[in-house]
C-alpha cells in the first residue's frame, strides 16, 4: 500500500519530511502494565517512522475494546468508532480517499464476533488497508468474558466452567473468503517478527489481515504462557516471498518453509492449531481491489452541472 | 347466477358511433390493472407523462404487490397505476377511480374490495376469461362478475388479446400498448406525443419493436373509436415554465447529485432501493458511486467514513434499515460527522408492509438512540421537495456538523408528478474538502459557546491530527468522563438545533390564519389534506391547515399559531388508538407521532386522526374526519 497508484491520487501525497518516532506519539497509553498492546503500539510507531508516513495523511480506524484505544496513542488522524464496525468506516475512508494510508485496528470480539460480517466482506472487497486484529482471546475491557477465539475449556465470567466450544480459527476463516489477498499471524512477544509482519502488511497492495496474538495480563495470561515458556510450541513460516527474521532464528528452532502464494498449503497450515505459527500464510497481489475497481475520475463542478442539465432534459416535458 | 343478466349494468361493446358523447371534465382518475409483468405500469407511466406534457395536472401512484411474480389472476397480486389527471395541478391520488382498465377480473376484484372504484366507474375489462377452456377460470369470472355487478359500474368487455392478434402472435405482452391506445382515444391524448414517448421507452430495442408497439397503439385507438360511445375532454394548459416529470426517488437521486454528493452507501430495501437503481445507472458519469454494502449497518459506516474523510456521502434506507443504523447515527452525532440519511418510510413495525406507505418512523428518526442524540429531521411533502431536501440536508449537515434525516415515504417514492424544473446552482456542488493546514492551536471541537458550532477537520490537513471518538470528549477530542465535560458536550450538540431553529420561519397556513380547527400534517399527505380542507372551507367551515417541513428542530411560532384556533388536530399515516375503543382513556390513548411531538413542544391539547391503511390518505376520508372533529367540538 506504500506506492499508491498515481491515478487514484486525488488530493496529494506525503511530502518528504524527516519524521521521528516522537512525531507519531499521541496520548499516554492507559493499558494495564504488561499488556501486549504496548508493544504493538511501539511496533506500529516504528513502522510509521521507518516508512515516513505523513501523520496528517494516515488514518487509524478502530472499534471498541482495549485494542481499539490504539489510535488515541498515536498522533495521526484516528477514528475510534463503534464495537465491531471499524472495517466499514475504514472502507468508507479509503474508498473516497485512496490517497490516505488507512489502518483498521480491532480486537477479537470486534472482528470475529459482533463485526464478523464486516470482516468477511472487507476481506472480499480487498480494499487497500492494513487490518490488525489484536487477539487476546478474551474480552478485556468488559472484564473477562469468553470471546470467539477463547480456547475451549478456558474459564471466564460468562462461561465459568470453561468455554464450551472449540475456538473460531480466524486464519482459516479469512483464508476461506474469496479474494482474500494477505493473511499473516504474529505475536506481541516477538517484537522483531511483529515489526517485520506489519511492514509486509503495509507494503502489500490490498487488504492485509494480520492476527496478532496478544497477551492480556489480567484475563488470559495463561492462554499464552506455554508459548512463551516453550519455544518448541511455536513455528516460524519462512520464505523469501514471506518474512524471515534472522534475529529470532535462534529463539525458535521450528521453521517451516511455506510459499505464501500457495493457498492450499496456507489453508492446511492454518488448520493445524497444535502450534502457534508466525509468518505470512498467504499473499496474492493480483486480486481486484474494490477501491480501484470502483474508481471513477472526479468531475469538475462545470462538468457535473452540464451532465445534470442533460439528465434533466431527459425528464423534461 | 349468470353475470350477463339480472341487475347487471354490463354491456357488450356499444355499437360503433360516429358521434361519441364528449364529456368535459375538470379531472378524472383512472386505474390500469394487470398481473405483474403484463405492463400495466408502463402503460400508466406513459399515459401520465403524455398527460403532463400536454399540460394537465397529473399524480401517478403505483399499485404494487409485495411479490415479484405472485400467482396470476389473484386479487392481492394486481400491479398497475392509478393516474389522476386534472385541468389544474393535482397534488394527491384522490378518492375513487372513475375509470378502470383491468386485464383480468381478479385484479379488478382486488381493487373493488378496497373500495377503490367510484360507484359509477367505467370498467373496461379483458373478456377472454369468460370463455376460457378452464372451467375454474370461467367460474371465477362468473363469481367475480356477480360481485362487481352489485355496484353501478358500467362494465364494458373488451377483447384485448383477440384484437392484439392483428399485430402480434403472443398478445399477453403487447396488450398494454393496446390499452394505451384505447385510453388515448378516450381521453383525446395527443397521439404523436404518446408515440414519441413509446419510441423512447423502447429505444434500446430494435426499430421493429418500436413499430410493433406503435401498431398496437393504433389498434387500441381504432378499437375505442369504433366501439365506445364516450370521450373525455380535460382541458390542458401547456406549462408556461419548464417542467420535469419524475417520481420521488428519482428526485432524491437528482437532488443528491445536485447537492454535490459523491457516494451513496446502501443495502437493498423496499421502497428505498430505486434511488440506488437510478443512481447506479447514472452516478458514475458524475464521478459518484453507489456502494452496495454488506448490510444496513455497514452502509451507514461507509457513508460516515467517507464523510469523515471529506466526501459528501449519504445513505438511503427504509424503517427497518434505519433501526439497524441507529448506533452509527449516534456515533455521527457524537463525533459531529456530517451525515445525510434518507428514510423512505413504509408500513411497520418489523417487516410490516414493505411496498406500502406509512409515516411511522417520525419518532424513531428523532429519538431512537442510546443517550441524547439531537439531529435534524426534515420531511419533504412533494416530489419537488424531495429534490430540494437533499440540497438543504447537505448544507445543514456540513454547516452544523450534524446528522440530517430526510423522511420521505412510499407514496412520494413511487408517485409521479410534474414539477418546475429547478435552476441549478453551482454553489450546491462545492467541494467540502479543504486540505489547508489547521491554524495553530485550533481544537477539533472548538465549540462556539453560544452556537455549539465548530470547525470541521478533515484527514490530510496538517496540524489537525486527533482521534475522533464516540466516547465523551472535550474540545480536544480527548476522552473525558468528568461530569462537566459530558454536560458541556451534550449542551453544545443540542444548542446547534436551537441555532438552526432560529433561522427557520413559521410554517405557512393554508386557509385563514385563525378559525375553529387547524389541521397539522407532515410529509406526503400535504396534497390530500389541503384538498380536504378546501372542501370543508367550501362548505363554510372555518378550517385551515399547516404542513411542517422541519420536525427537528420544529418550526418556530407553532404555539402562537395553535392559539388562534379552537382545536388543533394532526392527520397522519401512522397508528393511534381510537378514543372510543375499549380500555382507551384520555390518559392512556396512544397518539399519532406528530401529535405527541406537538403536545410536548407547545403544551396544546393536540388531537389526531391517523390511519394505517397501507395506501395514501384519501381526501374524502380526511374530509369526513374533519367534519367529525368539528361536530364533536360543537357537541362533545
Amino acid at each position: 500500500m506504500s506506492d499508491c497508484d498515481c491515478s487514484l491520487l486525488v488530493l496529494g501525497e506525503d511530502e518528504a519530511q524527516d519524521y521521528t518516532m516522537q512525531d507519531y506519539a499521541g496520548a499516554m497509553p492507559r493499558w494495564c502494565p504488561g499488556c501486549g498492546d504496548h508493544g504493538i503500539l511501539t511496533s506500529v510507531q516504528r513502522l510509521l517512522e521507518e516508512e515516513q508516513l505523513a501523520p496528517e495523511r494516515t488514518v487509524f480506524v478502530s472499534g471498541i475494546g482495549c485494542s481499539s484505544r490504539l489510535p488515541h496513542y498515536l498522533k495521526t488522524y484516528g477514528f475510534h468508532g463503534l464495537h465491531g464496525r471499524a472495517l466499514p468506516v475504514a472502507t468508507g475512508v479509503k474508498l473516497s480517499r485512496p490517497d490516505l494510508h488507512v489502518f483498521a485496528v480491532m480486537g477479537d470480539g470486534d472482528c470475529c464476533s459482533i463485526g464478523a460480517g464486516h470482516w468477511m466482506h472487507a476481506t472480499r472487497y480487498n480494499v487497500d488497508m492494513v487490518a490488525l486484529m489484536l487477539d487476546n482471546e478474551i474480552y478485556g475491557l468488559t472484564k473477562n468474558q469468553t470471546s470467539p477465539t477463547t480456547p475451549q475449556g478456558h474459564p471466564s465470567n460468562t462461561q465459568p466452567r470453561g468455554s464450551y466450544l472449540p475456538p473460531l480459527n480466524p486464519l482459516s476463516a479469512t483464508l476461506g473468503i474469496s479474494n482474500a489477498s494477505f493473511v499473516a499471524q504474529t505475536s506481541d512477544w516477538v517484537p522483531a517478527h511483529l515489526y517485520a509482519t506489519l511492514r509486509a502488511a503495509y507494503r502489500h497492495r490490498g487488504f492485509a489481515f494480520v492476527r496478532i496474538l496478544q497477551r492480556c495480563p489480567q484475563y488470559s495470561t495463561k492462554i499464552f504462557d506455554s508459548f512463551l515458556r516453550d519455544p518448541s510450541r511455536t513455528e516460524l513460516l519462512i520464505h523469501e516471498r514471506g518474512i524471515d527474521v534472522p534475529e529470532v532464528a535462534d529463539l525458535y528452532p521450528n521453521r517451516r518453509r511455506h510459499d505464501p502464494s500457495d493457498l492450499d498449503a496456507a489453508r492446511a497450515v492454518a488448520q493445524d492449531t497444535s502450534m502457534a505459527r508466525l509468518g505470512v500464510f498467504y499473499q496474492n497481489e493480483s486480486h481486484p481491489r474494490y477501491e480501484e475497481t470502483r474508481h471513477v475520475p472526479p468531475h469538475s463542478v462545470d462538468e457535473r452541472l452540464e451532465l445534470l442539465t442533460a439528465e434533466f432534459d431527459r425528464h423534461a416535458i | 347466477m349468470d353475470a350477463h343478466t339480472g341487475a347487471s349494468t354490463m354491456a357488450a361493446p356499444p355499437e360503433p358511433t360516429s358521434h361519441p358523447r364528449l364529456l368535459r371534465l375538470a379531472e378524472h382518475t383512472l386505474e390500469i390493472l394487470s398481473d405483474p409483468g403484463e405492463g400495466a405500469q408502463k402503460c400508466g407511466q406513459i399515459f401520465g407523462e403524455a398527460s403532463a406534457r400536454m399540460g394537465n395536472g397529473v399524480w401517478t401512484v403505483e399499485i404494487i404487490p409485495a411479490e415479484i411474480q405472485p400467482p396470476a389472476r389473484s386479487p392481492a397480486g394486481g400491479s398497475g397505476n392509478r393516474i389522476r389527471v386534472g385541468q389544474g395541478p393535482v397534488t394527491n391520488w384522490g378518492d375513487h377511480a372513475n375509470l378502470v382498465v383491468a386485464f383480468n377480473e381478479q385484479v379488478l376484484l382486488g381493487r373493488h374490495d378496497l373500495d377503490a372504484l367510484a360507484d359509477d366507474a367505467i370498467v373496461l375489462i379483458e373478456n377472454r376469461w369468460a370463455s376460457e377452456d378452464d372451467e375454474v377460470i370461467r367460474k371465477q369470472w362468473e363469481s367475480a362478475m356477480a360481485q362487481l355487478t352489485t355496484r353501478n359500474y358500467r362494465i364494458i368487455e373488451v377483447p384485448m388479446e383477440t384484437e392484439c392478434l392483428e399485430v402480434v402472435d403472443a398478445p399477453r405482452k403487447g396488450k398494454n400498448m393496446f390499452v394505451l391506445g384505447m385510453l388515448c382515444w378516450i381521453y383525446r391524448r395527443d397521439l404523436e406525443t404518446v408515440r414519441e414517448i413509446v419510441a423512447r421507452q423502447f429505444r434500446k430495442k430494435s426499430a421493429e419493436v418500436v413499430e410493433m408497439n406503435h401498431a398496437l397503439l393504433d389498434v387500441g385507438y381504432r378499437w375505442a373509436e369504433a366501439h365506445l360511445d364516450f370521450q373525455f375532454d380535460i382541458p390542458c394548459t401547456p406549462p408556461s415554465v419548464p417542467m420535469v416529470v419524475t417520481n420521488g426517488n428519482q428526485a432524491v437521486a437528482l437532488g443528491a447529485i445536485a447537492a454535490g454528493m459523491e457516494l451513496c452507501a446502501m443495502y437493498p430495501i423496499t421502497p428505498a432501493t430505486s434511488v440506488s437503481h437510478y443512481l447506479g445507472d447514472i452516478f458514475e458519469r458524475f464521478g459518484g458511486i453507489v456502494h452496495q454494502a454488506e448490510d444496513e449497518i455497514a452502509a451507514a459506516g461507509v457513508a460516515i467514513g467517507a464523510s469523515y474523510a471529506g466526501k459528501v456521502a449519504f445513505t438511503v434506507t427504509s424503517g427497518p434499515g434505519l433501526a439497524l443504523k441507529t448506533e452509527f447515527i449516534g456515533l455521527a452525532v457524537m463525533g459531529e460527522v456530517p451525515l445525510v440519511v434518507v428514510d423512505v418510510q413504509r408500513g411497520g413495525p418489523s417487516t410490516g408492509l414493505p411496498t406500502k406507505v406509512e409515516q411511522s418512523d417520525l419518532l424513531a428518526a428523532l429519538f431512537a438512540q442510546a443517550g441524547d442524540a439531537p439531529r435534524v429531521v426534515i420531511a419533504p411533502a412533494t416530489i419537488e421537495e424531495c429534490f430540494n431536501a437533499m440540497i438543504t440536508a447537505r448544507r445543514i449537515a456540513e454547516t452544523f456538523r450534524c446528522v440530517v434525516i430526510v423522511l420521505t415515504d412510499a407514496n412520494l417514492a413511487t408517485g409521479v408528478q410534474p414539477w418546475i424544473r429547478p435552476e441549478l446552482d453551482r454553489r450546491w456542488l462545492a467541494d467540502p474538502v479543504d486540505q489547508a493546514a489547521v491554524p495553530n492551536g485550533v481544537r477539533p471541537y472548538e465549540w462556539d459557546p453560544n452556537t455549539g458550532l465548530s470547525r470541521r477537520f478533515i484527514p490530510g490537513q496538517p496540524g489537525g491530527m486527533h482521534t475522533l471518538t464516540g466516547l465523551a470528549h472535550d474540545e480536544r477530542s480527548t476522552v473525558a468522563y468528568t461530569p462537566d465535560v459530558h454536560q458541556r458536550g451534550c449542551e453544545m450538540r443540542s444548542r446547534k438545533l436551537a441555532v438552526l431553529q432560529n433561522a427557520l420561519k413559521p410554517p405557512p397556513v393554508h386557509g385563514d390564519s385563525d378559525g375553529d380547527l387547524l389541521i397539522v400534517g407532515w410529509g406526503s399527505t400535504k396534497g390530500a389534506i389541503e384538498e380536504a380542507v378546501d372542501r370543508v372551507r367550501a362548505e363554510g367551515q372555518r378550517v385551515s391547515s399547516t404542513h411542517l417541513t422541519f420536525l427537528s428542530p420544529m418550526h418556530p411560532g407553532l404555539r402562537e399559531l395553535f392559539a388562534r384556533f379552537g382545536k388543533v388536530m394532526t392527520v397522519e399515516i401512522n397508528y393511534s388508538d381510537a378514543p372510543t375503543a375499549p380500555y382507551i382513556t384520555q390518559e392512556n390513548r396512544r397518539l399519532g407521532q406528530l401529535a405527541w411531538l406537538l403536545r410536548a413542544s407547545t403544551l396544546v391539547d393536540v388531537d389526531c386522526w391517523t390511519k394505517v391503511p397501507g395506501e395514501p390518505l384519501r381526501p374524502a376520508r380526511i374530509h369526513a374526519a374533519i367534519r367529525d372533529a368539528l361536530s364533536h367540538e360543537r357537541n362533545p
